[in-house]
């Protein structure tokens, strides 16, 4: 895990390494007209002019951050404006709890990526609340007696929420519930203010539009694991024995169908955070995935690791959460 | 002249994909006719959900090849703006219509005063074109590192397991906001990759040769150098392309060239969509080696990759098939995704992503010019997870 980690990091330290990218940031920070010349002597001073692994060791922090003489001045990658270079540690790396600064917001990538990530968290917390519940109920209720008309309604509908991506789902809900060419003003267009001051009149939608995505997959494979379920050996005991269908689906059945769905859920993870980058943007919702494409947008180094160590950290514990929790759900790995 | 009345317009709509029409029906009668000789294309008629997806899928095939091919179904220009028309409603009558000019803007106009309609259609011509030749790629790519990594195991198996999960770690947006980018062309990195991930297709076919005819080697070498030759040629002109580091065929030889920035999305979207191929490919060649006829296989002493690619691989096409159709709707997201976000394809390019993309900066007073494109893309991916749904409900009778 440490060593996906590890490469996943470096991956993006490469691609945001790419001369045409760090001659981007030069222009970022000194002026887009900058020649040539001035674009090299920039990433001079600047201690890009080292070989790519040895500042992606800077930036881990197992190598002493670059410094420039330049006779007068000393400065350097760990001596902050206005410091003595003398006193300046000499490793300042992530390992340091030094995330770097952001070229975009002026501002330290730790504080940046823990306000982001409050919002985002904020935001997933009520998808997690209305998706999870929404796609289990749905798929038990079709899973449940297969074949049936309601199974027919209830896996076309999430057939068709599987189909629809979140900038599709995001436009038509708006247009239906937000804008004023229909009429119904229900809800809000945006998000924004849902920063500070969440309301179901401003937030619903973008839950909704995450939610939507994920569920019908969910649903899908609740469905598929209750069907199983319904046809096995002790169900038809349950049946013969006289126990009615409401306590088979409730006592015999569902503990049993809710084991697959479980690492489904959590594997969902990657994919819900696509959908978060989408409705952050297209809510203007204030959240980690907006403080990614502006990072992007801008070749805003530091930040883009920060954020990527985030999400991939997020997905690997999702992973081993998955892993653990199937275990401990199945009696029969449990206890063998 | 008046504006249409929704009824009128719909008429409109219906008459201005009539040859759409023609050709389904001649689809379907001629399907329904021989289904019992066509095998599992056959058995699809008989199942109504699956239908209806076949039906929504060459819907928009037959849209775009004809648009594509004949201009048919395309009222207006995709590109030109025409005064007047900024953010008209849908159905308003064109200003200043000349003869010969379509009278309407079916589907209204958008922020820069083109016809909706038109982009739409014209926009499924770049995906039809785009989604299932790239998530071909992706299958090749798939097949031939997942059927090695499944059949021998081992060290092998560590590894590209590894990396396959390691690409599957990584969120898509930032994959995509990393790779498809101007900067990225011009490093070269896009170019690099087409040249690993196209030379696999090629790789899979001339062994998949090899393992078959060995024994005769003249036919082998023949259909070996048939293959080299054409696939090659074809290789070599689509990786290269002049303005990026990979420019070494001179201008003569070179068939075609692909702009930078669809390259890249091509190659971004292959490149995210393997692992997942892998990883089916790789655990169905898991279950199925430990099959009868596999080793029967083995005893009459066939080599490993005639085992894996003529005995493994026909057997395990049903599931293959399905994901192939699940697979096509997810890129045909990805290519809206990298649309909605502005990324690779020119901004005034017709494709469905980017029609929304421009579309929602006024979506809560003008929702048309985003709404059509929004159901256009969602109306293919239906059609394909229902065709899907009904290939694999089929194939399961078996």
């Amino acid at each position: 895990m440490v060593l996906t980690a590890l490469v996943l990091s470096f991956m993006v330290f490469f691609l945001t390494n790419q001369p045409p990218m760090l001659e981007k940031v030069a222009k970022f920070e000194g002026n887009s007209r900058m020649s040539d010349e001035e674009v090299a002597r920039y990433l001079e001073n600047n201690g890009f002019g080292q070989p790519m692994l040895v500042r992606y060791g800077e930036w881990l922090g197992v190598l002493p951050g670059w410094t420039t003489d330049r006779g007068d001045t000393v400065s350097g990658r760990c001596i902050d404006p206005g410091q003595d270079a003398a006193t300046a540690p000499a490793f300042c790396g992530v390992l340091q709890g030094n995330w770097g600064d952001s070229r975009v917001f002026r501002d330290d990538v730790s504080s940046i990526v823990g306000t982001r990530l409050y919002m985002t968290g904020k935001l997933m917390l009520w998808v997690m609340l209305l998706m999870v519940p929404a796609a289990l109920i749905i798929g038990v209720l079709a899973g449940m007696r297969e074949g049936s008309k309601l199974d027919r309604t209830l896996s076309t509908f999430s057939i068709a929420t599987t189909a629809t991506p979140e900038y599709v789902s995001g436009v038509i809900l708006i247009t239906v519930f937000a804008s004023s060419a229909v009429g119904l003003k229900w809800f809000k267009g945006t998000a924004t203010a849902a920063m500070e001051n969440a309301t179901f009149e401003n937030f619903f939608l973008p839950v909704l539009t995450i939610a939507l995505y994920g569920m019908g997959y969910i649903a899908r494979m609740t469905r598929a694991s209750m069907a199983e379920v319904m046809t096995a050996q002790y169900i038809r005991t349950a049946r013969l024995k006289g126990v009615s269908f409401h306590n088979i689906v409730l006592k015999h059945a569902l503990r049993n169908a809710l084991i697959a769905p479980f690492t489904v859920i959590m594997l969902q993870f990657p994919w819900l955070l696509n959908g978060v980058v989408i409705v952050e943007t297209l809510f203007n919702y204030k959240g980690l995935g907006w403080a990614l494409v502006q990072a992007a947008g801008n070749n805003d180094i530091d930040l883009l690791m920060g954020i990527s160590v985030v999400s991939v950290f997020v997905v690997l514990v999702t992973q081993l959460i998955s892993d653990i929790g199937y275990v401990y759900l199945n009696p029969r790995i449990r206890i063998s | 002249m008046e504006p249409l009345s929704w009824g009128e317009i719909l008429l409109r709509l219906a008459y201005q994909f009539m040859p759409v029409w023609i050709a389904l029906a001649l689809t379907f009668g001629l399907s329904i006719a021989y289904k019992r000789r066509l095998g599992l294309y056959g058995k699809l008629f008989d199942n109504m959900i699956g239908m209806v997806g076949f039906a929504i899928v060459m819907f928009w095939v037959y849209t775009a090849l004809f648009v594509g091919l004949f201009d048919w179904i395309i009222t207006h220009d995709p590109l030109s703006a025409v005064s007047g028309m900024k953010n008209k409603v849908p159905g308003t009558p064109l200003r200043g219509a000349e003869d010969g000019d379509y009278p309407y803007y079916l589907l209204g106009g958008d922020t820069l005063a083109r016809d909706v309609f038109s982009r739409m259609v014209q926009g499924s011509w770049v995906v039809i074109r785009i989604a299932p030749l790239a998530t071909l790629f992706a299958f090749m790519a798939g097949i031939t590192l997942g059927l090695p990594a499944g059949y021998f195991g081992g060290r092998l198996d560590t590894v590209l397991s590894f990396l396959a999960n390691l690409i599957l770690a990584f969120p898509v947006i930032l994959l995509f906001y990393l790779l498809v980018t101007p900067e990225m062309v011009e490093s070269g990195i896009p170019s690099y990759m087409a040249v690993v991930l196209f030379v696999l297709p090629i790789l899979f076919m001339i062994v998949l040769i090899n393992s078959r005819f060995h024994t005769q080697p003249t036919r082998r070498n023949v259909l070996v150098a048939l293959v080299v030759v054409v696939f090659g040629w074809l290789y070599l002109s689509l990786i290269n392309d002049p303005g990026t580091p990979v420019n070494f065929l001179p201008v003569d030889l070179d068939l075609f060239d692909i702009p930078g920035g669809i390259l890249v999305v091509f190659v971004s979207v292959v490149f995210v969509n393997a692992p997942t191929v892998f990883r089916i490919v790789r655990g169905l060649a898991l279950d199925i080696q430990t099959r009868d006829y596999v080793a029967a296989a083995q005893t009459r002493g066939e080599g490993p990759w005639y085992i894996m690619l003529w005995e493994i691989l026909p057997n395990a096409r049903g599931p293959l098939i399905v994901d192939f159709c699940l697979r096509i709707g997810y890129t045909t997201i990805l290519l809206g995704t990298l649309g909605f976000f502005g990324l690779g394809l020119p901004s005034d390019s017709p494709d469905w992503g980017t029609t929304i993309n421009q579309g929602r900066k006024l979506l809560s007073i003008y929702p048309h010019p985003a709404i059509v494109p929004a159901f256009s893309l969602l109306s293919l991916v239906l059609g394909l997870n229902l065709l899907a749904d009904g290939l694999r409900e089929e194939s399961l009778k078996d």
